[in-house]
């Protein structure tokens, strides 16, 4: 009779959440020191304006085209749909320039650069696909123009930007939950292996890498020290 | 009350950038931008720098 004990799959899930992604680091208080710049902001900047881009989208998604194309309030969730994703993008590619400089790959972090890359380019797709949703005619004009890359590609096939339907479709819910799914996973892939350091200053030591190389940023004056 | 106050914000806000035409392109040869995008592009890098170069408020503490 063999002894080996067969876990059920919700055990471990479990284990491996607690294992790689303990409260204390899935929910830190404290971070590393060089994460005191500016260029450490854009991508918090980036998830607030996606917050936004979703809340004003389901609002949206609840009071209909004709209400955004009819009344006040509808006409200024839209502008708000509108310019969150332009502040969106704006902190996404200060976001990326950063962490490309900084070879944010470093420390066995490439799955994080990986989703961070996909979930840029599934954006690109939900900006697209939105402007397609506009139906107005800068809207038919970048479908007409669009169709034809696309074609050439093959994906009109499954893709098509002429079908309001479908591309309406694309916008609300499917690229809504890749893109959630990817940020999520994004984010807590930095959760798990840490912000990445800048390199090191020529005959410097280099920063401790990971979430154990943390401070404590409400410490007293005591503990403080000079910048590194 | 309402209706002049609502005109006079469209008016405020119309006045600070005028949308009401056709795009403006920069060209050169073969390169051309909307002006708009151009712009967004320009602050970013300038955003970019200022994030590397201006100091974060409150205390670094090691």
């Amino acid at each position: 009779m063999s002894t080996v004990e067969h876990k059920q799959w919700s055990a471990r899930v479990r284990e491996s959440a607690e294992k790689n992604l303990p409260p204390e680091q899935l929910l830190p208080d404290e971070q590393p020191v060089y994460v005191h710049s500016w260029i450490y902001v854009f991508g918090v900047l980036t998830i607030a304006a996606f917050a936004v881009v979703l809340a004003s989208g389901v609002w949206l998604s609840l009071e209909g085209p004709t209400w955004w194309h009819t009344s006040k309030i509808g006409l200024f969730v839209n502008s708000l749909h509108l310019w969150s994703v332009e502040l969106f993008f704006f902190f996404m590619v200060i976001h990326l320039w950063g962490k490309f400089w900084m070879a944010a790959w470093r420390g066995n972090r490439s799955m994080t650069w990986v989703t961070g890359s996909i979930a840029f380019l599934a954006s690109i797709g939900a900006a697209f696909t939105g402007y397609l949703s506009q139906q107005n005619f800068a809207s038919q004009w970048i479908a007409s123009e669009g169709k034809d890359g696309l074609n050439s590609a093959g994906v009109g096939a499954f893709f098509n930007v002429l079908n309001f339907g479908q591309m309406f479709m694309w916008h609300i819910l499917l690229l809504p939950i890749v893109l959630g799914v990817l940020v999520v996973g994004h984010v807590l892939l930095v959760r798990k292996h840490g912000v990445v350091p800048p390199y090191p200053v020529e005959g410097q030591a280099a920063f401790d890498t990971g979430p154990e190389a943390v401070v404590d940023v409400g410490a007293s004056s005591d503990d403080e020290g000079g910048a590194s | 009350m309402g209706a002049i106050s609502m005109r006079l914000g469209e008016v405020l806000l119309g006045a600070v950038v005028n949308l009401n035409h056709p795009a403006h392109y920069f060209h050169r040869g073969w390169f051309q931008i909307s002006v708009a995008n151009l712009m967004v592009i320009l602050l970013m890098i300038v955003v970019f720098i200022l994030a590397l170069f201006l100091p974060f408020p409150g205390r670094r503490v090691q």
